[in-house]
């Protein structure tokens, strides 16, 4: 079974969460495909650490060949190809690496090359396999490390858990689009509720069944409260605000590792997951 | 010499952006012409500094008056080698004559791309 974690608002809990769930799954698979800022991994310090680079292609071109015709140049609608003195000039990070500037090509002049945007890690914290997609600064899209941290987990089978990156744009897509549930990490606040409402629509607009984590709560927020019910959403799990927790997750430290109490809290949240997607 | 600024939806201010800018207004310094052409790549969803730069360079600009201008666009200019100059004060006829007399300078400074923040 494959759970993803997510929240629109950066903070909300996703990390916290998701950690925590995976250490109470026993033999599973964390992944986090929060590529721009992967830190499951400051709290899981994953053991024997493998290393693989991930590329995207990109285009090269042969001058020689090259009869400046203008084909690649008026197909590329993302400007990435600019036509100066009769030849192609590349911008390599405004690529999306579609190929089309091959296809074209009167004179197969343009050959596939490829370029590192970042890599994948694969270790172990006890029984948990932990994957972690990076992707190198400054990079556009972080879709095709994500994609490749995916199928790693993949690989290593059984529960997945899926850390995902914040807001409900294209990688958010991408994390979930495989995933049998959908934990919505929310905060009891006006700013979280807004976000919160973003990706439940984008996990219902693909069809995946939601419960929601409400974290950090000192009062009940009741706009979250009446949406969910209306919505028919589960609110699973309520974490409180408490400064015991803080100060372990600032000492990154999983919880559920240091505290009976919270270890029985993700397992039941666990149980209600599975009983829920399977 | 054809000369090119990046005019407002009003045509008659220089626009601050260039890729994104509604307009182009052209001028042929030689013939003593001007005509004002819509911006194609104004509502693109990404490369609009480079792909302005291409229209530019296929109305065979030479110069470039702007009040900013990023760094991919800068470096087709560069390969062209079109001239950019920084535009002073408001109006576009304003930063033409200020040309003329040779009172523009050179920009030298180019921002790494606003992709999509206005």
């Amino acid at each position: 079974m494959k759970i993803a974690v997510l929240s629109g608002k950066g903070g909300a809990g996703k990390t916290f969460v998701a950690v925590n769930l995976a250490c109470s799954a026993g033999k599973a698979v964390y992944v986090d495909c929060d590529v721009e800022e992967p830190n499951g991994r400051l709290f899981l310090k994953p053991q024997d650490i493998t290393e693989s680079p991930v590329f995207v292609s990109l285009p090269e071109f042969d001058a020689e060949k090259c009869s400046g015709c203008r084909k690649c140049v008026d197909f590329c609608r993302f400007g990435a190809l600019i036509y100066v003195k009769n030849r192609p000039m590349l911008f390599s990070e405004l690529c999306h690496a579609c190929g089309g500037c091959a296809l074209v090509c009167p004179e197969a002049a343009v050959s596939e090359g490829r370029r590192q945007i970042g890599h994948v890690e694969k270790g172990r914290h006890g029984a948990l396999d932990v994957v972690t997609g990076v992707l190198n600064p400054g990079e556009a899209s972080g879709v095709p490390v994500i994609k490749a941290a995916l199928s790693l987990g993949e690989a290593a089978g059984g529960t997945q858990i899926l850390d995902c990156p914040p807001g409900s744009a294209c990688s958010v897509m991408e994390s979930i689009s495989g995933a049998d549930f959908c934990l919505l990490v929310a905060e009891p606040t006006a700013f979280g509720f807004h976000n919160f409402k973003m990706v439940y629509e984008l996990a219902s607009l693909l069809g995946k069944p939601c419960g929601v984590v409400i974290n950090k709560q000192e009062a009940s927020y009741p706009p979250l409260e009446r949406f969910c019910r209306e919505a028919g959403l589960p609110v699973l799990l309520r974490i409180p605000y408490i400064p015991a927790l803080a100060r372990l997750c600032g000492d990154g430290e999983p919880a559920c590792e240091k505290s009976g109490e919270y270890a029985a809290m993700f397992r039941a949240l666990l149980e209600k997951i599975g009983g829920r997607g399977e | 010499m054809k000369i090119a600024i990046p005019l407002d939806e009003d045509k008659i201010s220089v626009c601050p952006s260039f890729g994104r800018a509604p307009f182009f207004f052209f001028q042929d310094s030689e013939k003593g012409t001007g005509e004002i052409r819509e911006n194609p790549a104004a509502e693109s969803q990404g490369g609009a500094g480079t792909k302005a730069a291409q229209f530019l360079l296929d109305e065979r600009t030479e110069a470039l008056i702007t009040v900013r201008c990023g760094q991919n666009a800068a470096d087709v200019f560069r390969a062209a080698g079109v001239l950019i100059f920084k535009a002073e004060g408001a109006g576009a006829e304003e930063n033409l004559a200020a040309l003329r007399e040779g009172r523009l300078e050179k920009l030298n400074h180019f921002h790494a791309g606003f992709h999509g923040v206005r």
